[in-house]
């Protein structure tokens, strides 16, 4: 089945605007109960990934461990949404959250640069979902979107989306290597009607990584495709945010672009690692008043 | 001729209001105001030293994330460099010697108590830039033991140390404790005297341009019951220097504080001494803020009757 490559109306963004807005949200006071529910639902939105060189299978079941119970000296806490994992480590993951509500997620594509061709990258995603994948984190050919070869970015989307059968799709932007806003606004249009479930600003391999601003153009461009066809598209910002402040301002962002029916990690995600244990050292703040040190919760 | 040059034209200065300097805290080498926007105005014989700022507890946070960031590379420094540094805080000293007197005169010292605390306390800073490099000769050891092993012990900075100046001499009481904890690869948070904060205020400037990293020393400003309860509670606080008196006043909060500190087992040292006695200084501050590591290294038998060590 091949999509027709639909008539993109990206429209272009005021760079300047949508920094200044995205500082507004930084701006909101919130405290204590609203807080605390904050912190928790930021906890159940991460996708806890490890995705380094030297990965092994012990440090996946370590990672597997912790996502299951993220601190076991605080009860009723939430666990984290996903475990994010290299393809050849998918079985070992599936196998340690067996029977848990904790997705599995891939990267594929020839993960980080996406430059393999298509027969490859198609078998590595086959290879991540035989393995047991929930879902699939992607990235786009950058070098031909920089070119203008949109449509090849936009078979590759739809061919891979296709792969994946029922496991869900994120499509990774790379923002930082987009150059700018217009762009990242004419890759998000692009993904999503290609099938995308989630958009996913980065890799977390590039500086910069997510930030505000740039979700912000990714959150309208999935605001306004929601608008125009009805159907709900995810949203993903990884690498750089790891501190509990910083993720409760992406919640009000969220909330206040999208609205309540993305307070979920259904819908919404974040791709870090460090920031359970800051989340978790805020919980425990909020819990008895003393500020809390990093050695005192399990490493991951 | 002579004559003449009376007339030469004089600079006119017109009368004019002072500009007064607005005092801040000084966290990660950074000059920030408090992060509550408020102020208390501590006076000397009903005079006013100014407006500071009045601390919040969540500048104890920024300050101790700016001070454990800062610790591992200042710990990793060679103590020689570390000693360098020390003795670079003195030279910007001795270049600013008559503020510092100044100063104190402001706080209530009279001129000769104030020139005799400046001229201390830059020597403290050349006397303890000297030990950087020699107490681990001192206070480390190796040790005999009966089995194969090179058993060595070394003191290791013990990380995060706050650190609550003492009142009556508002330099010479920093200076004196700040310089041994820092030392030996510590960094340090200090709360400067409530009553007299112009000197630690005015320190911070002298540490910014004297090579200290930025977060080795930090120093705040406000109130001591109010700052010493989230410092006491603070996780990733390693130890306490109360360096006050233990008077009536303060007791309950020096008990308070090492009631708290029991909760993640903070060392907690007590100084009521007068630090412009030469005894007050002597190495074994800096081993008060450090912590001994022994190392069991395994080797062959080095001599005929066994174990060499």
């Amino acid at each position: 089945m091949t999509i027709p490559f639909p008539t993109l109306n990206s429209p272009p963004i005021d760079q300047v605007g949508v920094v200044q807005r995205a500082k507004r949200f930084c701006t909101r006071s919130i405290k204590n109960e609203s807080k605390m529910q904050g912190l928790k639902m930021v906890l159940n939105m991460i996708d806890l990934t490890t995705l380094e060189g030297m990965d092994t299978p012990g440090k996946v079941r370590q990672l597997c461990t912790k996502a299951k119970q993220v601190h076991a000296a605080v009860a009723g806490l939430p666990t984290v949404a996903a475990v994010c994992v290299y393809p050849n480590l998918v079985a070992i993951a599936k196998q340690e959250l067996l029977g848990t509500s904790i997705k599995v997620a891939s990267v594929a594509t020839a993960f980080p640069s996406g430059n393999s061709s298509l027969d490859i990258k198609l078998a590595e995603v086959a290879y991540a979902i035989d393995s047991g994948a929930d879902e699939i984190d992607m990235v786009i050919s950058r070098g031909r979107f920089h070119t203008g070869d949109y449509r090849y970015v936009f078979d590759e989307i739809a061919a891979v989306k296709e792969a994946c059968g029922k496991a869900r799709l994120k499509v990774i932007l790379e923002t930082g290597e987009l150059g700018t806003f217009d762009k990242v606004r004419l890759a998000s249009d692009l993904a999503m009607e290609a099938g995308a479930d989630f958009i996913k600003t980065s890799t977390g391999k590039i500086k910069p990584a997510a930030t505000l601003p740039v979700t912000l153009v990714m959150i309208e461009a999935i605001r306004d495709y929601h608008r125009r066809t009805g159907r709900q598209v995810g949203m993903k910002p990884a690498g750089g945010i790891s501190k509990s402040k910083l993720a409760l301002h992406y919640l009000v962002m969220v909330k206040e672009t999208l609205g309540n029916d993305w307070l979920n990690n259904q819908w919404f995600r974040f791709g870090a690692s460090s920031l359970v244990n800051d989340v978790l050292m805020q919980i425990v703040k909020q819990k008895t008043g003393c500020y809390q040190a990093p050695q005192y919760f399990s490493a991951d | 001729m002579a004559k003449n040059k009376k007339s030469a034209p004089t600079l006119m200065v017109p009368s004019r209001i002072p500009v007064l300097k607005t005092y801040k805290m000084f966290v990660g080498g950074e000059f920030p105001r408090t992060e509550s926007g408020r102020f208390y105005t501590p006076r000397v014989k009903g005079r006013s030293l100014g407006n500071f700022c009045l601390g919040s507890r969540k500048d104890v946070r920024q300050a101790v994330a700016a001070a454990r960031s800062a610790q591992a590379h200042w710990a990793n420094r060679t103590s020689y460099n570390r000693a360098q540094i020390l003795y670079r805080i003195a030279e910007l000293l001795e270049a600013r010697r008559l503020q510092f007197i100044q100063d104190l005169n402001h706080q209530g010292s009279s001129e000769r108590q104030a020139q005799a605390e400046v001229d201390m306390s830059i020597e403290r800073l050349v006397y303890y830039a000297g030990w950087c490099d020699k107490y681990q000769q001192v206070f480390g050891s190796v040790n005999p033991v009966a089995s194969e092993h090179f058993n060595v012990s070394i003191l290791e900075p013990m990380g995060v140390v706050f650190h609550i100046a003492p009142d009556n001499q508002p330099l010479l009481g920093v200076i004196s404790i700040m310089a041994p904890i820092i030392a030996s690869g510590n960094t340090t948070i200090c709360l400067a005297s409530e009553s007299k904060p112009i000197s630690a205020v005015n320190l911070a400037e002298v540490l910014a341009t004297a090579d200290v990293p930025p977060g080795v020393v930090n120093i705040l400003t406000g109130s001591l019951d109010e700052l010493a309860v989230p410092a006491a509670d603070h996780f990733d606080i390693n130890a306490i220097a109360w360096n006050r008196s233990n008077g009536r006043r303060n007791k309950t909060t020096l008990q308070m504080i090492e009631e708290k500190a029991t909760s993640n087992l903070k060392r907690v040292r007590r100084y009521e001494r007068p630090w412009t006695r030469l005894e007050s200084q002597n190495p074994y501050l800096i081993a008060d803020f450090c912590e001994v590591k022994t190392t069991w290294h395994p080797i062959e038998t080095i001599s005929e009757s066994g174990s060499g060590y």
